[in-house]
C-alpha cells in the first residue's frame, strides 16, 4: 500500500456567512474576500505541512490545480512542486495534476514536469486531469465542445516530447509546432508515471487501461460513495482483461485521527464543517457546460463529482454540513488510530485501491492540528495499513528515482557552506 | 401541426433535415439558440405568405448528428452553412436568421453577398463589445435558460416538451447536443468575428429586437444597425425577449412580412 499526503490548499478565512452571502466558491467567488497578506501565511503554512508530511514517512506528497477557487489556492501546482523537489529528499512528488488542454503550447507542461523530475531526481508522478468545468471552461475559457479532444491531443504531444530524442514537428488539430525539442527531458524513462484523476466515465477507465495509466478517483464524499465508482472501474478492467492489481487505482480520502473518537469529533468538527459547508458551496450554474460530458456518459447516467456537489448545493440534494452527518455518510474517516486503520483497511480492500491519498488538512484546519493529524496518522495508522497488497502485487506505476546515494543534496543558502566554498 | 414537408440533405456523410412549408416567395430560415424540435407557431404564421425553407444547422435537432464536432473555426461553420443553403436552392433568396442563426445568416451574407436577396436578423449574435458581452447562456442552469431566452418561458418550455411516446433520454441528449453546438460556435463571449465583416452586407436588411431581450444589451443595437452598407431598418417588438419567435410569433411574422412586402 502506498500512503500519500494530499493538500488542496483551501483559503482558511472565508467568513461564517459565506454560504448565505455568496453564490459559490468557484469562478465568480468574491475576490474582495482574498487577503494576500493572509495568503502569504497560508501558503507558507501549507508548504510547511507538505514538507512535514514528507518527514513523517508518507510515500508521496500531492498537489493539484484549480483556478478561481476558494478551496484550492494552487493555480500552478508546479510552482509548489518545484519547491518541494528541493525541500524534500526521498518522498515522491505527485502533481495531480496539470489540466493539459489549458496550456498553449502543451509542451510547457512537458518542460515544467521534466524540470521537476530533474530537480527531484526522478521522484515525479505526472497527473493529467481533463480538469473540472469550472477550472477549464469558465475560469480559463476553454470551449467545452473541444476540451476533451484538446486534452487527448495535448497528452499525445507531451508524451512524444518526453520520449522522442529527435526534433520533430507536430501538426495537430489544435497545436501546430514546427520544432518540438524540449530541454530538459525527464529523468524517468520512458517518462514519469502518468496518473489520471477522473470521475466515473467509462471512456476514461478504458483509456487508462489502454494506456496503462493509474486511474484516481479524488472523492470529497468518502469511500462509501466512492465504492460504486471503483466497482465500476474494476468491472471495466475485468472486461478488458486487465489484472486486478490495486496499484492501478488511487483514491482520495479525508481522515481525522486523535486519541479517541470523541476527541477526534471535537478536534475536526470545525474544519470539517468549514469544508463541507463553505468550500463545497458550488454554484450549479458552472457545473455542466454543454459538451463537457460526453454523450456516452450522459447515456450511462453517470455524473461527475462537481456536478454532484453542485446538485447537492441546491434544493435537489443536500451535502452533509454538520459533523455528525459528515461522519455518518462517510465523507471523513474519523476516530482513534485503530478505528481509522480498521476503516481504511476495509475501504482499501473493498475498493481494491493501492494508492490512498490522505487529506489530513481540510477546511480551515490550523497548521498545528494538521501537523498533529499527520503525525498521528504516520505513527499510529500507517503501520497498520502500509503492508496491504504488497505480498501479492507489485506497483508498476510508481516513480523510479535516481538511487538516493547518487542524488544531489540541495545546499541551504542559510547553512553557509556555499559561501565557504566560494572563498 | 404537420403542414410541412420534411426532406434531407446529405453533405459530407451527414444528413441535414430540411423543413419546407407554405406558399409564396422563398425565405430561408436559420433557427435560434436550441434549434427546432417541433414545427413552431411562428413558422405557421410565416408560411401563410412565404415558402419557408428551414434547414437544420450542424449539431442542432436534425442537424447531421454530431456534425458540429468537425467544425473548428468560423470558416468551417460558414462553408458548411453555405453548402446547406445551396442544397436548399437558397442561392439568391431572402434569408432570415434568429439569434445564433442570425450570426450565421449575417456572416454568410457578408461572405457571399450576391447569394442573399434581403436579410432579416432577429436578435442577432456574433459581435462582442469588450467588457459588455452578451449574457452567458451557459452561466445559468438548464432549468433557468428558458427564462433568459424568453420573456414568456412557457412558450419555449412547451416547444421543448417531448411528444407522447418519445425516448426521454434521446430527447434530452438532442437538446444538450444543440446547446453544445451553440457553445462550439459562440463560447465564451459570443464573438464569431461578424463585427469585422458586417460592413460587407450590402442588401436591404431588417434588424428585429425584443424589447425585453435579456441576452443582448441595447448597446449592441447601433452596431448592427449601422454596420451593414445596405439600407437597414430596425423594429422593436414589445413584450418579447431574445427569442422573439417564441414570445411574439404573430408580431414577428407581421414585421417580416411588412419588410419583405
Amino acid at each position: 500500500m502506498k500512503l500519500m499526503w494530499f493538500h488542496l490548499m483551501p483559503y482558511t478565512e472565508l467568513p461564517e456567512d459565506f454560504r448565505e452571502e455568496n453564490p459559490g466558491i468557484w469562478v465568480d467567488i468574491n475576490s474582495r474576500l482574498f487577503d494576500p497578506e493572509r495568503a502569504h501565511h497560508m501558503y507558507n503554512d501549507f508548504m510547511d505541512e507538505l514538507e512535514f508530511a514528507a518527514t513523517c514517512g508518507f510515500d508521496a506528497i500531492c498537489v493539484n490545480e484549480h483556478h478561481s477557487n476558494g478551496y484550492g489556492l494552487m493555480p500552478s501546482p508546479n510552482l509548489i512542486a518545484s519547491t518541494l523537489a528541493r525541500r524534500t529528499s526521498d518522498t515522491m512528488i505527485c502533481i495531480m495534476g496539470n489540466s493539459l488542454a489549458l496550456y498553449n503550447p502543451p509542451t510547457r507542461v512537458a518542460e515544467e514536469m521534466a524540470m521537476i523530475d530533474c530537480i527531484s531526481g526522478g521522484r515525479l508522478i505526472a497527473g493529467f486531469p481533463v480538469g473540472t468545468p469550472m477550472d477549464t471552461c469558465y475560469a480559463y475559457g476553454q470551449n467545452p465542445s473541444m476540451l476533451r479532444d484538446r486534452y487527448y491531443e495535448a497528452h499525445d504531444l507531451v508524451k512524444r516530447a518526453w520520449t522522442e530524442r529527435e526534433v520533430f514537428s507536430f501538426n495537430g488539430r489544435y497545436n501546430q509546432l514546427r520544432y518540438v525539442n524540449i530541454w530538459p527531458h525527464p529523468v524517468q524513462k520512458p517518462h514519469p508515471p502518468i496518473w489520471i484523476p477522473g470521475g466515473g466515465s467509462v471512456e476514461t477507465w478504458q483509456w487508462c487501461a489502454e494506456m496503462d495509466y493509474v486511474y484516481c478517483y479524488l472523492s470529497y464524499f468518502g469511500y462509501k460513495i466512492g465504492l460504486n465508482t471503483m466497482r465500476g472501474f474494476w468491472n471495466e478492467m475485468e472486461q478488458l482483461g486487465k489484472e486486478p492489481n490495486p496499484y492501478r487505482a488511487g483514491f482520495l480520502q479525508f481522515v481525522g485521527v486523535a486519541e479517541s473518537r470523541e476527541e477526534a469529533m471535537r478536534l475536526y468538527k470545525e474544519p470539517a464543517e468549514y469544508f463541507y459547508g463553505r468550500c463545497l458551496h458550488i454554484d450549479p450554474r458552472y457545473a455542466q457546460p454543454p459538451g463537457y460530458t460526453t454523450e456516452a456518459t450522459i447515456r450511462a447516467r453517470v455524473e461527475g463529482q462537481v456536478a454532484t456537489a453542485a446538485k447537492k448545493a441546491t434544493a435537489r440534494g443536500k451535502t452533509a454540513t454538520q459533523i455528525e452527518d459528515i461522519i455518518d455518510q462517510g465523507y471523513i474517516i474519523i476516530g482513534s488510530p485503530d478505528e481509522v486503520a480498521e476503516q481504511l483497511r476495509h475501504a482499501a480492500t473493498e475498493m481494491n485501491v493501492g494508492h490512498l491519498m490522505m487529506l489530513c488538512q481540510f477546511g480551515n484546519m490550523s497548521k498545528q492540528l494538521a501537523a498533529y493529524n499527520t503525525r498521528m496518522f504516520a505513527e499510529k495508522v500507517m503501520p497498520q495499513v502500509s503492508d496491504m497488497f504488497d505480498d501479492k502485487w507489485e506497483d508498476h506505476w510508481w516513480p523510479t528515482p535516481i538511487p538516493a546515494a547518487e542524488r544531489a543534496v540541495p545546499n541551504s543558502a542559510l547553512d553557509g557552506s556555499l559561501a565557504e566554498a566560494a572563498e | 401541426m404537420s403542414a410541412f414537408e420534411e426532406t434531407s440533405l446529405s453533405i459530407n456523410g451527414a444528413d441535414f433535415r430540411v423543413w419546407t412549408a407554405g406558399t409564396g416567395p422563398k425565405l430561408g430560415v436559420l433557427a435560434g439558440f436550441g434549434g427546432l424540435l417541433q414545427w413552431p407557431p411562428f413558422l405557421v404564421r410565416l408560411a401563410k405568405t412565404r415558402t419557408v425553407i428551414v434547414p437544420s444547422l450542424p449539431g442542432f435537432p436534425g442537424g447531421g448528428g454530431r456534425a458540429h464536432v468537425d467544425l473548428d473555426s468560423v470558416l468551417d461553420w460558414l462553408l458548411l452553412v453555405r453548402e446547406i443553403l445551396n442544397g436548399c436552392a437558397l442561392t439568391g433568396e431572402d434569408l432570415l436568421g434568429i439569434s445564433l442563426g442570425a450570426a450565421l445568416a449575417g456572416d454568410v451574407t457578408a461572405v457571399w453577398p450576391h447569394k442573399t436577396k434581403r436579410l432579416v436578423l432577429v436578435s442577432p449574435l456574433g459581435i462582442c463589445i469588450d467588457g459588455n458581452p452578451m449574457a452567458d447562456p451557459w452561466g445559468v442552469t438548464p432549468q433557468d435558460l428558458p427564462a433568459l431566452l424568453c420573456s414568456n418561458p412557457q412558450t419555449l418550455e412547451a416547444h421543448q416538451k417531448m411528444p407522447e411516446g418519445g425516448d426521454d433520454l434521446e430527447w434530452e441528449v438532442s437538446q444538450i447536443r444543440a446547446n453544445e453546438a451553440a457553445a462550439r460556435l459562440l463560447w465564451p463571449t459570443g464573438d464569431t468575428g461578424l463585427g469585422k465583416r458586417i460592413g460587407r452586407i450590402f442588401c436591404d436588411t431588417l434588424i428585429v429586437w425584443g424589447a425585453e431581450d435579456k441576452v443582448v444589451p441595447p448597446d449592441y443595437h447601433p452596431i448592427y444597425k449601422n454596420g451593414p452598407k445596405g439600407t437597414v431598418s430596425e423594429r422593436m417588438i414589445e413584450g418579447a425577449g431574445h427569442q422573439v419567435d417564441f414570445d411574439r410569433p404573430e408580431q414577428l411574422a407581421n414585421a417580416i412580412n411588412e419588410f419583405l412586402g
